[in-house]
């Protein structure tokens, strides 16, 4: 074979390497989360972690509960996508059904430049607009809450939620919107009647990644949500989030301590719920497809 | 007047298609009141000082100069670590692989990369390049953990470009005789590398804005001195600005404003240039 062959063969051997490397790098996350966490287990039962109501981790003893953490992430999560969902869906069907021409294109990018926003930016201006205007709204001790955060998470899933949508739309059949209107429905009773139902799937999996990409968010949580860890029992009190949980302490913990398993067993617990989510998502993505 | 079931019909419409402009405002308008906000109270602090001195008294004062240079330091280095790696791929995802399993398995791989919250990056780069590889605290710890997090916005993009170039440029190549690897080289890469820059764009703009990732792999809190090694920490602009909005108590608004802007501006001018270089590349192709 010639000096020529040989080098193809190398070339073409590195770009198979790599193009296997998404499945090692998901591997090795895994496994480094294992590694670093598991070490918690040795004093702490995994029923107690998951279930402990708390979470005082520089106390003595320590306690390592997470489900006042895990309880801060769901309130914080199902309050955003409450708020994203139905404004998401409503700008995907106004972007792709109703506006034209430049309108469009200035939306489109609108939202685009929403995505790109950094979090730890969205998180500065939460806590400089938003939580004095919350406090006063509302007549609280302070306006670092649970809604707050759910409010900044809401912008940062709209995006996934819009454009995910918005996918689905177009993909659903040409045929479908003449037969409608050719029966005689209004435009509004295609989108809603006909339109929404043919998208349903896509439109689940736009809520999965949006509940994905919230449930994750960590700057922008940690700088209006208070950081409390305590249970929550309503949206107006301040929460803690596991993503803030590891964030905020990983810095003050010593290498090796069980503060520090812990945070890492936080990190697999979130590895795990995103990759059950981005699993569902893939899912409903494909049955559109077929 | 005679209320015809079509005349309800479309007024339900009218009011349907205003609850829908309505809705398309609350997910507009944030960004403007965003943009405008740290604009109207963050021009003020933008001066040549404040972005070519150190911070002073403690970061209550002065300019923010090493976190400037501290995340291009950390960006570039992050492209070079993703951008091969991405493309290459993506090449092997368009170019070579067959419809099978694996190949489900290395797409299903990277959807899930890309939904790994951002904090769990900084725990893996904590656990895999600080402590495993001995790394420490450091740039190069911080690129390759921001280059593994962007790895699927590279791929994702670098793929469409491959997509985009036509099956009959490959057909016409091989046919001539050309080996596999000469007509990706030859026939299908140049025209898609306007695709690629643009997904390198997004990706170098989503790690200049990370803050979670840096953590505990590079972010130094206050280091009043450029880094002067790979294995040096360093300051970075969003883990900056957390700081200063968040540890710092009494400090000058505009200082917290000024640094917001000169990351958002950064940013934002970066997502532009991706988005005016994409319209392009798609309004240029001749086939």
């Amino acid at each position: 074979m010639s000096w020529q062959r040989w080098r193809e063969r190398g070339i073409e051997g590195l770009i198979a390497l790599c193009g296997l490397s998404s499945i090692a790098i998901v591997t090795l996350i895994f496994i480094f989360l294992l590694k670093e966490g598991v070490g918690l287990f040795h004093s702490v039962s995994l029923g107690h972690f998951l279930g402990g109501q708390r979470w005082y981790p520089i106390s003595e003893p320590p306690l390592f509960g997470t489900l006042p953490l895990l309880l801060g992430s769901c309130v914080v999560t199902l309050g955003a996508v409450a708020l994203s969902l139905p404004i998401g869906i409503g700008s995907a069907l106004f972007v792709s059904e109703i506006a034209t021409g430049w309108m469009k294109e200035v939306l489109k990018t609108g939202i685009e430049l929403l995505a790109a926003i950094p979090s730890v930016v969205l998180g500065f201006v939460g806590m400089a607009v938003l939580v004095p205007t919350l406090k006063h709204a509302f007549h609280l001790a302070t306006g670092l809450t649970a809604l707050t955060g759910s409010i900044t998470l809401a912008l940062m899933a709209m995006p996934t939620i819009v454009s995910i949508t918005e996918d689905a739309l177009a993909a659903v059949p040409r045929g479908y919107r003449e037969g409608a209107l050719a029966l005689g429905a209004t435009r509004w009773q295609f989108m809603s009647r006909v339109l929404l139902p043919a998208a349903r799937p896509g439109i689940l999996a736009a809520t999965m990644l949006g509940i994905g990409r919230v449930i994750g968010e960590t700057m922008a949580v940690m700088m209006v949500t208070g950081n409390a860890a305590v249970i929550p029992h309503t949206m107006l009190q301040p929460v803690r989030t596991m993503t803030a949980t590891i964030a905020a302490e990983m810095g003050e913990t010593v290498r090796g301590s069980d503060h520090y398993f812990a945070l890492f067993a936080i990190g697999i617990v979130l590895f795990v719920i995103s990759f059950a989510i981005n699993v569902v998502a893939d899912v409903f993505l494909h049955q559109e497809r077929t | 007047m005679v209320t015809t079931p079509w005349r309800r019909a479309l007024m339900v419409q009218r009011i349907a298609f205003v609850g829908l402009g309505l809705a398309t405002l609350c997910a507009v308008l944030p960004v403007i009141v965003v943009i405008g906000t740290i604009l109207m109270h963050g021009a003020g602090a933008l001066s040549w000082n404040f972005l070519t001195t150190m911070p002073t008294q403690g970061m209550r004062a002065g300019g923010i100069f090493p976190a400037i240079v501290g995340t291009m330091e950390l960006v570039g280095l992050t492209i070079v670590v993703a951008l091969p790696m991405g493309i290459a791929a993506a090449i092997y995802l368009t170019e070579y692989a067959a419809d099978n399993p694996l190949t489900r398995l290395i797409r299903l791989a990277i959807v899930n990369l890309s939904g790994v919250p951002s904090v769990v990056y900084g725990l893996f780069g904590l656990g895999l390049f600080v402590i495993f590889c001995r790394f420490g605290t450091s740039l190069l710890a911080g690129a390759l953990t921001l280059g593994i997090m962007i790895l699927p916005v590279i791929i994702t993009a670098s793929e469409e470009a491959l997509r985009s170039v036509p099956k009959s440029f490959r057909e016409v190549s091989l046919s001539l005789g050309a080996s596999r690897w000469q007509t990706i080289q030859h026939a299908v890469l140049p025209f898609a590398i306007p695709g690629m820059m643009t997904g390198a764009i997004l990706g170098i703009s989503r790690a200049a804005g990370e803050t979670a990732p840096i953590l505990f792999t590079v972010a130094a809190f206050y280091l009043p001195r450029l880094p002067h090694s790979l294995f040096d920490q360093a300051m970075a602009l969003p883990y900056h600005l957390y700081v200063i909005s968040t540890q710092i108590p009494n400090i000058a608004l505009s200082q917290r404003y000024g640094t917001a802007l000169v990351l958002l501006l950064l940013v934002l001018s970066l997502n532009m240039l991706a988005i005016i270089l994409r319209a392009r590349f798609r309004r240029k192709r001749q086939w």
